[in-house]
């Protein structure tokens, strides 16, 4: 084998070592993925009792309501099995909704509130105009009302 | 058929003057694609986003960020690229190449990380998150700062591209996890905060100038690259004739 021919096998061998160690790393990642606690673990008692910790789900929809106050507001998170209620006094981020996912971090008190220290919300996948989100949102309601009356006929 | 040899490039003399031919336009390329692109994104495109992301005004830091986190991945590409060629050929332009690709990698780099600080804070409520896409771009900065550090550490520039090449393809192994880390199979289950992103579920009037801007940093790209390539093949090769004879006639215009 040329000095080339050699160098190259090399370079594969490292190339092929990289793909695996990628691999491993993307497996990982999506096994491994969930750095906070779901109502449901939380409802468990698998949760740190006494440090902070991140809980994530949806924000169960009609149930936030702020606080006389006027600046602390509380919601139930749900992963569709628990609720947790959160109560978290500062200004929320722009996304957060209603039904949308959020990540709350702070501790449980006594009262089985979480009490949040910071609120983050995630976006989503969809980068739309609003008169096109609508159009889109009507012909979406529209396909669902179609099937329903095509399988009711049925 | 004709066949053309393309290690005739690989020289550092023949490629130095192409590379100074070739600047001028990928920067005038560069200019107009950016400033379409800008324009186009700051000011011809809706207001605010609508539907389950309804974002406002600040959506529009998209058209920086997204081109500027594709570019540091692509960058990131082509400097391990030129790296694992120099490595196998023994070329000394892939080194260089792979040399000038870094500091302008880095820049995008930082650029996607600090835009998307910006645009985190008011959408998702935090300036940084330990995000899995966050994290391993942040890894990826430090990647390049790393690969930019190991080279200068080291006198002999052989020895320096060799060691500074096998840490750019060990490295190599960020830009797929950075790429894929939002594989998330339910967004509600996952900590990440970066969404699966799909190009048919962003409008064609934020697709386009984004991508305009894209091939604009592009351009860029080339430009800036090819400037600190002819830099680095100057101060690498000062001791040959054909150098000389280019700073002498460089020095009587």
């Amino acid at each position: 084998m040329k000095a080339r021919q050699k160098r190259l096998v090399l370079v594969g061998l490292a190339l092929i070592g990289v793909a695996g160690a990628t691999t491993l790393a993307l497996s990982a990642l999506q096994s491994n993925i969930s750095y906070f606690f779901s109502p449901s673990q939380v409802m468990a008692s698998e949760h740190p009792s006494d440090a902070v910790f991140r809980v994530g789900g949806v924000v169960v929809p009609e149930t936030v309501a702020r606080q006389a106050d006027g600046l602390t507001v509380r919601f139930d998170v749900t992963d569709n099995a628990a609720v947790v209620p959160v109560s978290y006094t500062g200004i929320l981020p722009d996304l957060f909704s209603e039904g949308q996912g959020v990540v709350a971090k702070g501790r449980i008190g006594t009262d089985g509130v979480f009490y949040a220290e910071e609120v983050l919300a995630k976006h989503d996948e969809s980068y739309m105009p609003p008169e096109v989100a609508d159009t889109l949102q009507t012909a979406h309601i529209d396909g669902i009302i179609e099937q329903t009356t095509e399988s009711l006929k049925q | 058929m004709m066949t053309t040899n393309w290690f005739k490039f690989a020289s550092p003399a023949a490629f130095y003057p192409i590379a100074g031919r070739l600047i001028p336009w990928f920067g005038r390329i560069a200019a107009a694609l950016v400033l379409i692109g800008l324009f186009w994104g700051f000011f011809l495109t809706a207001n605010q986003l609508g539907g389950s992301n309804p974002q406002k005004e600040y959506y529009r830091i998209i058209f920086v960020h997204v081109p500027s986190a594709w570019m540091s991945m692509w960058l990131y590409l082509v400097l391990a690229g030129w790296s694992a060629i120099g490595l196998v050929f023994n070329t000394r332009l892939s080194f260089m190449m792979a040399k000038a690709a870094a500091p302008t990698g880095a820049l995008f780099t930082f650029l996607a990380l600090w835009t998307g600080a910006l645009w985190g804070r008011p959408s998702w409520g935090t300036y940084w998150d330990w995000d899995p896409r966050l994290t391993s771009e942040l890894l990826l900065f430090f990647l390049y700062i790393g690969y930019m550090a190991l080279h200068s550490a080291i006198d002999d520039t052989r020895r320096a591209d060799r060691a500074a090449a096998l840490l750019a393809i060990v490295g190599l192994v960020m830009v797929p996890v950075i790429f894929l880390s939002i594989n998330c199979p339910d967004p509600n289950q996952c900590a990440a905060l970066h969404q699966r992103s799909d190009p048919g579920s962003i409008h064609l009037s934020i697709l386009i100038p984004m991508l305009t801007m894209t091939f604009g940093l592009w351009a860029y790209s080339f430009a800036a690259v090819f400037a600190r390539l002819r830099t680095i093949i100057l101060t690498r090769e000062s001791d040959s004739a054909w150098v000389r004879d280019v700073i002498a006639k460089e020095a009587t215009v």
